[in-house]
């Protein structure tokens, strides 16, 4: 419209009507009028009708008390919340399995992808062995694979196997102690997110004194040392406050600790590694994309051969791989819905399951929860492609 | 999947079609495109669940098989379509399946607020728990910790939830969506308790590996009346079909078979069986079908106890005993209403 607007504004006057700038704002708006008068009649009439069945409307079930129970709770829930409660609680549960999986995919993808280039012939051919299975099976099915497999193998919880008396792996999930805040907690918490922040700080100073100067830091080593020096030493000083909750087998089930369930488990890492084939596949083809000639005038300032992946290729290789990746990350968020396969809690398996069948409000309940995944997929869109801005390439 | 293209029919329809125009009525669309289509399980041993032939069997199926024979004279002018429990509401809204026949209980909220009716009782039952006899345990009231398998979107969830809230217990519930999941994961040790409806559970124990190392524990935790359904807004189909189930419990009080039907609808005497086999009056008429609908159910589908011993009867692997479905006259409540 802009581009029009130009040889417009040149033009010996004529009718109004003939401006294309009016015209066309005009013709969106009438689009525009259409649109929404279409939607609301039939919003409207949809209503109406319904009415008439006598089906059940509006948003109003969402303060209702839900009435059953679910076995994967981030936020304190029951059986006498509400639905909207329980709306949240699958939200929840969607994200924890989006967020994990898209990091495990992540890095299992990146080495998987570098492996796929890599000079030795063993790992080169694990890696495209592993791309090759795994992009070609479908997702439903090493879901449940991982999940019967997986549990027909574990024993039941009476013989469960126990790592140091803590942790517990049986067809029940994986038991570890619940961390308990004494007293001092805080502090402790605190130095925590201290120690992150100097960790930040510190990498950022011997980065850009790096540059000035060509003075090289061992900046993983000291970190790693100021985020467990910082927080231990807070502990000591606060007398231990945090203290674990060991796990008991009582009757038919550990009681205490937190239990991770195997649905979560069986899920998350189905998604992780069918998602990290595709990205490996991206890595590959971005490493590629980047001229050998870098790689040899890398070589020839002295690089070695790990510095000249990380600090060479791969940042101009994240170029050509972050827009793929961003559908990657898409597809998992989506793909996490596959959960109603293995009973594992999630958005669609609790709301779009369970409450919708009590309540029979099929049509809002499906509306919410497509614009929920709307919503992921949009936030999702923008990060990634705030961080391509970053790192694309400056033209000068 | 499903249910998300049914949500949009539903929409759909909702959305364009004009308010209360009166389109063809169901028994008109029926007959019109020749066969009843019929909202099964995906599969429960009895109730609905394809033979070794790979027809369709059960108690469900043969209710079907009872409105098509009523209807067409021809109980094989049925078509089925399976769904999972949290499906199949949306697929009787949508108008997707004409009869939702698929162990599904009866209940205020379903039958006032989903824009459906429930025709009757087929089944009548409560809701029960199995468990591996080596768990040792005899009573429900024992299950405080356990881990229960369920299937999402029954009613089956929340008397869960209801009952060991009520007797102040603890439990983990694991649902999953299809029967097959629930049967896989039980099977698997994933969860200690597997429940749903008593008749459910004489269905899944079949499917077991061992289906002779399990027990069902003796507590029944509510009632489950199990119906046909239809949807809003036709009163003569919701006729139809209410009174198929009526006819078939009537032929079985007055002694009525599908193998003494020909016989009975030349020599009886007695006005009520002439009544009902169409000899005596016009009592399809009022339903808009044949007089003789009454001797069509009988004759090709039989009465409701010959309907229920080859299905999930004593003789059949579920074994159900009559119990609450035996008629009103021999200790049961199944009372078909008078055909005059
Ligand atoms: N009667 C209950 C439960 C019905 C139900 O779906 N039961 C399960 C467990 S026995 C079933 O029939 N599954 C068979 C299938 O999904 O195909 C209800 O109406 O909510």
């Amino acid at each position: 419209m802009t581009d029009l607007a130009g040889p417009v504004g040149g033009r010996a006057k004529s009718s109004f009507i003939n401006d294309p700038k009016v015209r066309s704002i005009g013709l969106q708006l009438i689009a525009l009028v259409v649109v929404v008068f279409l939607g609301w009649s039939f919003t409207e009439n949809a209503r109406d009708n319904l009415a008439a069945q006598k089906i059940a409307t509006g948003f109003g079930f969402l303060d209702n008390t839900a009435g059953f129970g679910i076995n994967q709770t981030l936020i304190p829930y029951s059986e006498t919340s509400t639905y909207g409660r329980a709306f949240v609680v699958g939200l929840l549960n969607t994200l924890l399995v989006a967020v994990v999986g898209i990091i495990l995919a992540t890095i299992i993808g990146f080495l998987v992808g570098i492996g796929r280039l890599s000079k030795n012939f063993v790992v080169r051919t694990i890696s495209t062995v592993y791309v090759e299975v795994l992009r070609n099976l479908p997702p439903l099915f090493q879901i449940l694979f991982w999940y019967l497999a997986v549990l027909s193998a574990m024993p039941g919880p009476r013989n469960s196997i126990s790592l140091f008396g803590e942790v517990f792996i049986s067809n029940r999930g994986i038991i570890i102690p619940r961390p308990l805040f004494g007293d001092g907690a805080g502090i402790v918490v605190w130095a925590i997110g201290l120690a992150i922040f100097l960790a930040i700080l510190f990498r950022h100073w011997a980065a850009s004194r790096q540059e000035e100067t060509g003075r090289y830091l061992p900046v993983l080593r000291i970190n790693l040392g100021l985020l467990i020096g910082l927080p231990l030493l807070a502990m000591i000083v606060t007398g231990f406050p945090i203290t674990f909750e060991v796990p008991e087998l009582k009757g038919f089930n550990f009681v205490g600790g937190i239990q991770v369930i195997p649905e979560f488990v069986a899920l998350t890492v189905a998604l992780a590694t069918y998602t990290a084939a595709f990205i490996a596949e991206n890595v590959r083809s971005g490493i590629q994309s980047v001229s050998h000639g870098q790689t040899e005038a890398a070589h020839s300032l002295g690089l070695r051969h790990a510095q000249t992946l990380r600090l060479v290729i791969i940042p101009q290789a994240m170029r050509v791989i972050i827009p793929p990746l961003t559908s990657q990350y898409l597809n998992l968020t989506k793909n996490s819905s596959l959960a109603v396969g293995i009973g594992y809690p999630d958005l669609v398996a609790v709301f779009a399951g369970t409450a919708l069948n009590q309540t029979g409000q099929a049509i809002e309940i499906i509306a919410i929860t497509m614009g929920v995944y709307l919503l992921l997929s949009i936030i999702t869109a923008t990060v990634m492609n705030a961080y391509n801005k970053r790192v694309a390439l400056v033209e000068r | 999947m499903k249910r998300l293209l049914s949500t949009f029919a539903l929409a759909g329809a909702m959305g364009l079609s004009a308010f209360s125009a009166q389109a063809a009525t169901k028994l008109e669309q029926v007959k019109s495109k020749g066969f009843v289509q019929c909202g099964v399980s995906q599969g429960l041993p009895g109730f609905s669940n394809p033979n070794d032939k790979g027809e369709w069997s059960g108690l469900d199926v043969e209710f079907c098989r009872a409105v098509a024979a009523a209807i067409f004279g021809d109980p094989t002018k049925v078509k089925f379509t399976p769904l999972s429990a949290k499906d199949r509401f949306t697929a009787l809204q949508s108008g997707d399946i004409d009869i939702l026949s698929r162990n599904t209980t009866w209940t205020i909220t379903r039958d006032t607020s989903l824009g459906l009716n429930f025709t009757g009782v087929t089944y009548y039952d409560g809701q029960g728990f199995m468990i591996r006899k080596d768990k040792k345990v005899n009573s429900a009231l024992e299950l405080s910790g356990a881990s229960v398998c369920t299937q999402t979107g029954t009613t089956t969830e929340q008397n869960l939830a209801d009952y060991f809230r009520a007797n102040n217990m603890t439990y983990e519930v694991i649902a999953f969506a299809t029967n097959d999941e629930v049967v896989k994961a039980y099977d698997a040790g994933r969860c200690d308790v597997l429940t749903t409806d008593r008749s459910g559970l004489a269905g899944e124990r079949l499917k077991l590996t061992n289906p002779d190392d399990h027990i069902v524990l003796p507590e029944i935790i509510s009632k489950e009346p199990l119906g046909p359904v239809v949807a809003h807004g036709d009163d003569q189909w919701f006729d139809i079909v209410k009174w198929v189930l009526y006819a078939q419990l009537i032929a079985e009080e007055l002694g009525v078979d599908s193998k003494n039907v020909d016989e009975q609808q030349k020599t009886a005497i007695n006005p009520e069986i002439k009544r009902l086999l169409g000899t005596e009056g016009k009592y399809g008429e009022g339903m808009g079908i044949g007089n003789d609908w009454g001797y069509l159910i009988i004759k090709h589908v039989g009465n409701y106890g010959e309907m229920y011993d080859r299905t999930v009867g004593p003789d059949t692997p579920l074994k159900l005993s009559r119990g609450l479905n035996a008629l009103w006259n021999k200790g049961g409540i199944q009372y078909g209403m008078p055909v005059r």
